[in-house]
């Protein structure tokens, strides 16, 4: 009985702990941005931030963007072709991947490759003491660790999506166009007609989102995951839980505000 | 010279620091002895502004660290070096670069500089020719020497050491001593060190403090300590298990809980 009268105050407690969380994280984000810009800047560590997130994030984008266009070239002249309109491949291909599939699987592909990693690495300097260790150096752990993160998964996210685009656009062309017998011209002229600036626009928007999003839930996670084996491993699976979740909500909102 | 004034933390119903009153002196080796959560790390903590006290002073050079801003708190931060108990090395980093790590950050000095100092600080632990190993390839007791060559690596005024012979063979334990020791004799350097070996503790301190529950029951030199007639030090320093420290945690009877 006494458990339904404790229900409310429960709720009312996760709730609380809920909104705490997120307050700490949005304050944790700004700080670790603003301190990003502040002296002494370290350059090094932000390219090495970018290497890590972008460039060692290549292969595994390219070969989602490779067959990701390839099954759009497929879908897409399989039911094109009942309306005649097999043209227009170009464009649908085109369109989906820069509009929606760029950003999101990219986004998706970072998170279960960086993202844990971002999340494992900081939860394991906090289990063994690197964090205090750097303090006691005089140097900031949130600026010297999470900030060239943050900043590295803003800057490196809108690049593969770009990649990801060039690449999945081609896995189109191949399917489309070499195998099916889509005309070439048509394949890639109705693309530059159909394709606007603000569709562009859009992408990038995403795709910087997704970035600091990214960034932001699994370096907090791990910053703030308890100094257990457990508690880095519990971290690990929520920063990818909560990125991927959080990307598609964002996607939804953002595709809304867009249109 | 650090002095802690009045010093209280709590954890929740745990009491941590109980309104510790005590001094750490220049170029003494100061022992803080006791068991586990007897809330010596804590002091530690508080001591070197890690952690921030409920109430209390710590007087550095003769600024409060529970008050400073942060930038007085780096400032005098770059006069301490802490030997973390797990050794805390940076785990993407070579011990060269682990070494080098305060040096680059701080100061302006030149490579070819830097990797003499690195070079000296190696030798004075023994590890040299270990410079582009990486932590993941030492042992622990070789970690922890070249956690010590990092916190002395900025020629700091005072060193913190955690446990710094836990979990180490005798023969690294002995060295680690002997370093401790050295560090003060010969470069006149403040220690303080957090520690649970009695031995260790007797061949390195000029001064001890022994922690009980977060208070202080006994201060003194090796010699004061050693012939303390405080049950609670004699019990400590014998490792008797039977005594007026209990080992068990529970005040419930043991008879009772079993037949109940």
């Amino acid at each position: 009985m006494t458990e339904i009268f404790n229900l409310p105050a429960m709720l009312g407690r996760w709730t609380l702990n809920r909104i705490q969380i997120f307050g700490r994280s949005g304050i944790f984000l700004c700080l670790a941005i603003f301190q990003g810009f502040l002296r002494p800047l370290r350059p090094g560590r932000l390219i090495k931030e970018i290497e890590f997130i972008g460039s060692k994030s290549l292969l595994i984008v390219f070969v989602t963007g490779l067959f990701t266009g390839m099954v759009l070239g497929l879908q897409g002249h399989h039911t094109l072709t009942q309306f005649g309109a097999e043209a227009l491949l170009g464009s649908a291909v085109a369109l989906s991947i820069i509009r929606e599939l760029g950003p999101v699987l990219c986004a998706l592909m970072v998170t279960g490759r960086a993202g844990s990693a971002m999340a494992a690495e900081i939860g394991i300097m906090k289990i063994t003491d690197q964090f205090p260790a750097l303090e006691m150096m005089a140097i900031d752990p949130l600026k010297y660790v999470i900030s060239p993160k943050i900043l590295a998964g803003i800057i490196s996210l809108p690049l593969l999506t770009a990649f990801f685009n060039v690449v999945g656009i081609f896995g189109g062309y191949l399917v489309g166009v070499k195998l099916l017998g889509v005309n070439e011209g048509a394949y890639f002229g109705k693309m530059v007609s159909a394709v606007t600036f603000t569709d562009i626009f859009g992408g990038v928007l995403k795709s910087l989102t997704f970035g600091l999003v990214i960034a932001w839930i699994c370096s907090f996670m791990g910053y703030t995951a308890q100094a257990t084996t457990e508690g880095v491993s519990r971290a690990t699976t929520q920063a990818v839980v909560f990125s991927s979740l959080a990307i598609l909500v964002m996607d939804y909102i953002l595709t809304s505000l867009l249109l | 010279m650090v002095i802690v004034k009045n010093l209280v933390k709590k954890y929740g119903s745990v009491v941590a620091s109980n309104h510790l009153n005590c001094r750490f002196e220049t170029g003494k080796v100061t022992v803080i002895l006791g068991g586990s959560g007897s809330g010596k790390s804590t002091l530690l903590r508080q001591v070197t502004g890690l952690e921030k006290p409920d109430s209390g002073e710590v007087l550095f050079d003769g600024l409060d660290l529970t008050r400073a801003t942060r930038e007085q708190l780096y400032e005098k931060r770059k006069k301490m070096g802490m030997l973390f108990q797990g050794a805390a090395l940076f785990n993407y980093l070579t011990i060269f670069e682990n070494i080098a790590f305060p040096l680059r950050e701080h100061t302006q000095i030149a490579d070819n500089v830097i990797k003499t100092i690195v070079t000296m600080k190696l030798e004075m632990v023994g590890l040299r020719g270990t410079e582009d190993l990486m932590p993941s390839q030492l042992s622990g007791g070789m970690m922890k020497r070249v956690g010590l060559a990092r916190a002395i690596v900025m020629d700091p005024k005072i060193i913190f050491y955690d446990e710094p012979t836990s979990g180490l063979d005798p023969i690294s334990t002995g060295v680690i001593d002997k370093l401790i020791r050295d560090l003060n004799r010969k470069l006149n350097i403040t220690s303080v060190v957090v520690s649970h070996d009695i031995e260790s503790c007797f061949r390195i301190a000029d001064r001890i403090i022994i922690l009980y529950y977060g208070d202080i029951i006994a201060e003194g030199t090796v010699e004061e300590i050693r012939n303390s007639t405080d049950p609670r030090v004699i019990q400590f320093i014998n490792g008797n298990p039977e005594g007026p420290i209990p080992f068990t945690r529970t005040d419930k009877n043991y008879l009772d809980e079993i037949l109940s």
